[in-house]
């Protein structure tokens, strides 16, 4: 075991370049708006900041969020209409100057987005870096407003105006340049590597996601409302988190693509970020989780990635950047000589029956409630069970009244046998299904099964011209 | 059709009996009904008698749909709103809860199913019949509790025309005149009856259609007859004194207060029993002033009749338990006009489990109100003289499935059929029959 008492090493220099004492930055949004709320951010831990977008100021409307809830969890999702800063550039610019004189070691990065104009961009870049900004962010994804003015994700979803703005922006910069991809394309691969073509020294993925986030059912006008109409916005908090992984993971597994990028989209935790990191993101950045919390989450970030690097012996995020790029693999590379099926222990089960209902309606109809009574009772169907149930008679137990009818005290586990589900492993193909719904840690385990034959993925096997499974097709 | 007696709802009895299961309010609601698992085939909805898909209607609430929820409740449960309130849920469906197992607080359902049922009412309480058309085929209920009601609404809903027969002024039998008011309230209970009402039932007060010659009457006019008619007076305390004023059986104390206007109670009370009927009366008789509630039981706690829970909320409220103490004797002032104390004597069980008392160890419980709790004595006068409806241990027999007694004619549910167990157990009796005699009456009538 490698030795646990060490410290490990949170800091990381992004593109080799721009350095923060952790990976934890704040995105460009609300909570990177002025300087009072980055210098608060930096208080409390936040390793850098990404000042919310500079360009001509703007005008924003009134109501900008709306949010997605799930089964009484708030803000699952989060979309907003709301613009680049409507603060005046240079009050902007003076309080980077003042951020970065108090706080020399955290990182400053001001985001980006002017018209698309040579000279309006040379003249921005000059200002944010002559204010003191250790790199540069061009907003090429925000989806909403902007793009209908010919900026953010108009840009980004053209690869050529993306390589020219990129190109242009390089002509000038002397800090490193990062390119903000948006998800609101079809193959995010062809942006990133126009960007990387016109010279950007890193990325960042992924922006918000257009959306709708639901319409109310008393006005019938979608949220957020703005004086009863709405328009789409950007999507973003820890429902976006799968499809953001999967893009990072998209960019970073093409070699004409790949580049130092800083990974976004839904990270609420440390093990959100620690994913990121480990589909080769140098660092990450938050903002819809400060948005619900408030900057103090970061204290947890850093605390929790620490235990991990601590309890996996890695002193340096280096140490473990990138590991899980490799176990992504085309379907066609995956073994089907693989099988796994689900146990369930049974002393762990509490009787819920949701696989049994999930096997039945969701899957392959190999998990039985036929523990109990005459053979066959796997052939009831979902409906005739319930049935059953209704058709019972039950009363009210009262001792005085039910002498006859205490239990009998035989059963071996909590829950009646008649409870617990039985799984068919001869029927069973590994889908995890009932091990996703159960609600009870490890009561369902997918366990390998030996199937005594070699590791052959779909692609070795289409290639052997010997194998029948090729007559088939 | 005669109707039932203005029930004016008591302020001071409100104030002085305040709900013991407040509401939920809607956050509070949707965040609990979130945590709900929707167990398949769902061990709480088993254990209801009624079997009401608990899992769904707690489902639809988390979902925003609380008509939904309130109309699969009372699919199942015409009297679902008292049952939110009076259910014993941790022997029943909360007891049944898959999370017991888990190391989890159950469900609360019964406060869920609250929360349906009052959004139902604040709705304004529509419900419609299954079956719009009227059908061929007349029943009677004689007694006007839940048994009767859920049968007499089941009965409404598929189209049949149905008469309650009740000799006391007010409908529910122990819903309106028997549960403590922290429990439910007797507005809510008349509330809920409306509902009933509402689908056509026909009410009439105030008959005792008890005797030969009116139940053949009855008989005549009637397809089938549903004898929803409970349990009888309760059993008097047997001992000299124990006809005194001051001594008032439970059920007629918590009646008188609920319904009767007579908020006073003795300064130092005695119940003598341990049931839950007991509790609610000792736990009344602290709410409306007491200054001390004693209650003796000639067991220990390990034999009381009354739910666990009932008990511990008692104790908590400050009612003193004597175990192994038997009443012998009510002991009245020189005048007669109150009573001074209840002389008790030690029990103890002997070597053959059997229960003696020890005669020498006499000592007396001062007391000003004496409140025996002793349980219910069967209808006997009625059962007997009930046209040869088979009675036995002072309980109707009944084919479980359909509820029929030995008269064919006849059908029974609830107290009178199982010794007195609780509402929903009287309304699942009052349903599972009506589905039965529905059927019968399509077979009569084609």
């Amino acid at each position: 075991m490698a030795d646990k008492n060490f410290t490990p090493d949170l800091s990381v220099k992004f593109a080799g370049k721009i350095y923060s004492p952790n990976p934890f930055w704040l995105a460009s949004a609300p909570p990177t708006n002025c300087g009072e709320q980055v210098m608060r951010a930096f208080d409390a831990g936040w390793g850098g900041a990404v000042w919310k977008t500079l360009g001509d100021p703007i005008v924003n409307v009134s109501s900008r969020y709306s949010s997605v809830d799930w089964n009484g969890q708030r803000m699952m999702g989060l979309n907003n209409i709301e613009l680049i800063t409507d603060r005046p550039l240079d009050v902007n610019l003076r309080e980077i100057s003042e951020v970065k004189k108090r706080y020399p070691k955290q990182a400053v990065i001001a985001s980006l987005m002017v018209e698309s104009k040579r000279e309006a961009w040379h003249k921005i870049v000059q200002q944010t870096e002559d204010a003191g900004a250790d790199g540069l962010e061009l907003n090429f994804g925000c989806p909403h407003g902007m793009s209908e003015r010919g900026m953010g994700s108009a840009v980004g979803q053209v690869p050529e105006y993306t390589q020219m703005i990129t190109e242009w922006v390089k002509e000038k910069a002397r800090t490193p340049v990062l390119v903000k991809l948006t998800p609101n394309i079809s193959d995010i691969r062809v942006v990133a590597r126009a960007a990387k073509r016109g010279g950007a020294d890193g990325l960042s993925a992924i922006n918000t996601i257009n959306s709708i986030t639901g319409i109310d059912l008393d006005t019938f006008v979608p949220r957020p409302n703005v004086d009863g109409k709405s328009s789409h916005g950007g999507y973003c908090g820890p429902a976006v988190k799968p499809i953001a992984l999967n893009l990072v993971q998209q960019v970073q597994g093409d070699a004409e693509a790949s580049l130092p990028l800083s990974g976004i989209g839904g990270i609420s935790d440390w093990r959100d970020a620690t994913e990121f990191l480990l589909l080769g993101c140098s660092n990450v950045q938050v903002c819809t989780a400060v948005m619900h919390y408030g900057y103090r989450i970061v204290e947890d970030m850093a605390d929790g990635l620490s235990n991990w690097m601590r309890e996996k012996g890695f002193a340096t995020i280096a140490d473990f950047r990138g590991k899980s790029l490799q176990n992504v693999q085309e379907w066609k590379h995956l073994n089907l000589n693989y099988k796994i099926v689900a146990r369930i222990h049974e002393e762990k089960c509490i009787g819920c029956e949701l696989c049994y209902t999930a096997c039945w309606d969701g899957a392959h109809q190999c998990i039985h409630l036929d523990r109990v009574g005459a053979k066959g009772g796997g052939h009831m169907t979902p409906a005739m069970r319930e049935a059953n149930s209704r058709q019972s008679i039950a009363m009210t137990p009262i001792p005085k009244l039910d002498h006859a009818l205490a239990g009998n005290g035989n059963e071996p586990y909590a829950t009646p046998l008649a409870r617990i589900p039985r799984v068919d492993e001869d029927e069973c193909v590994g889908c995890n299904l009932c091990s996703l719904v159960c609600p009870v840690e490890d009561c369902i385990t997918m366990e390998q099964v030996e199937t005594h034959l070699a590791a052959q993925s779909w692609e070795q096997r289409m290639g052997d011209a010997s194998n029948p499974a090729r007559k088939c097709d | 059709m005669s109707t039932a007696q203005k029930y004016e709802p008591n302020l001071e009895l409100a104030a002085r009996f305040p709900e013991i299961h407040p509401p939920f309010d809607q956050v509070s609601a949707v965040t609990e009904a979130n945590r709900c698992l929707y167990c398949f085939d769902a061990p709480c909805m088993a254990a209801c008698p009624t079997h009401i898909d608990v899992p769904r209607f707690i489902k639809k609430i988390a979902q925003g749909n609380l008509r939904g929820s309130a109309l699969t409740i009372l699919d199942a449960n015409i009297l679902g709103a008292s049952c939110a309130r009076v259910c014993p849920v941790d022997v029943l469906c909360e007891g049944a809860c898959v999370f017991h197992r888990y190391n989890k607080q159950p469900i609360e359902i019964g406060r869920l199913q609250r929360h349906a049922m009052d959004a139902f009412w604040r709705d304004g309480a529509k419900l419609e019949r299954k079956a719009l058309a009227e059908r061929p085929g007349r029943v009677a209920c004689i007694g006007a509790g839940p048994a009767s009601l859920s049968f007499a609404a089941e009965m409404r809903m598929q189209g049949f025309r149905v008469t309650v027969f009740e000799r006391k002024p007010l409908p529910g039998g122990l819903n309106t005149y028997g549960v403590a008011e922290y429990k439910l309230r007797s507005s809510d209970s008349l509330r809920e009856i409306e509902l009933v009402r509402s689908l056509g039932v026909e009410f009439r007060f105030g008959e005792d259609v008890g005797s030969e010659v009116a139940l053949s009457k009855l008989e005549q006019d009637y397809d089938f007859i549903f004898l929803g008619i409970g349990l009888g007076r309760m059993r008097e305390l047997d001992v000299p004194g124990g006809k005194h004023a001051g001594v008032v059986d439970a059920l007629q104390f918590i009646a008188d207060y609920k319904t009767g206007g007579k908020l006073t109670v003795g300064r130092r009370v005695a119940v003598v029993g341990a049931g839950n009927t007991a509790i609610d009366a000792a736990r009344a008789a602290l709410r409306l002033g007491a200054n001390e509630v004693r209650m003796l039981y000639r067991r220990d706690e390990s034999s009381i009749s009354a739910f666990l829970l009932e008990y511990e909320q008692a104790r908590e409220e400050g009612v003193r338990f004597h175990w192994w103490t038997q009443p012998v004797e009510v002991v009245a002032s020189k005048d007669s006009s109150r009573v001074e104390a209840i002389q008790c004597v030690r029990t103890e069980m002997d070597s053959r489990g059997e229960l003696q008392m020890l005669r020498e160890s006499r000592f007396a419980i001062s007391c000003d109100m004496v409140i025996p709790a002793i349980g219910q004595l069967p209808l006997l006068e009625f059962l007997n003289g009930c046209r040869g409806v088979k009675v036995d241990g002072g309980r109707v027999i009944v084919d479980r499935a359909t509820g029929q007694t030995s008269n064919p004619k006849y059908f029974a549910g609830g107290d009178c059929v199982n010794g007195g167990r609780e509402v929903v157990d009287a309304v699942a009796d009052g349903k599972r029959t009506a589905l039965a005699v529905a059927k019968m009456l399509e077979k009569l009538h084609g």
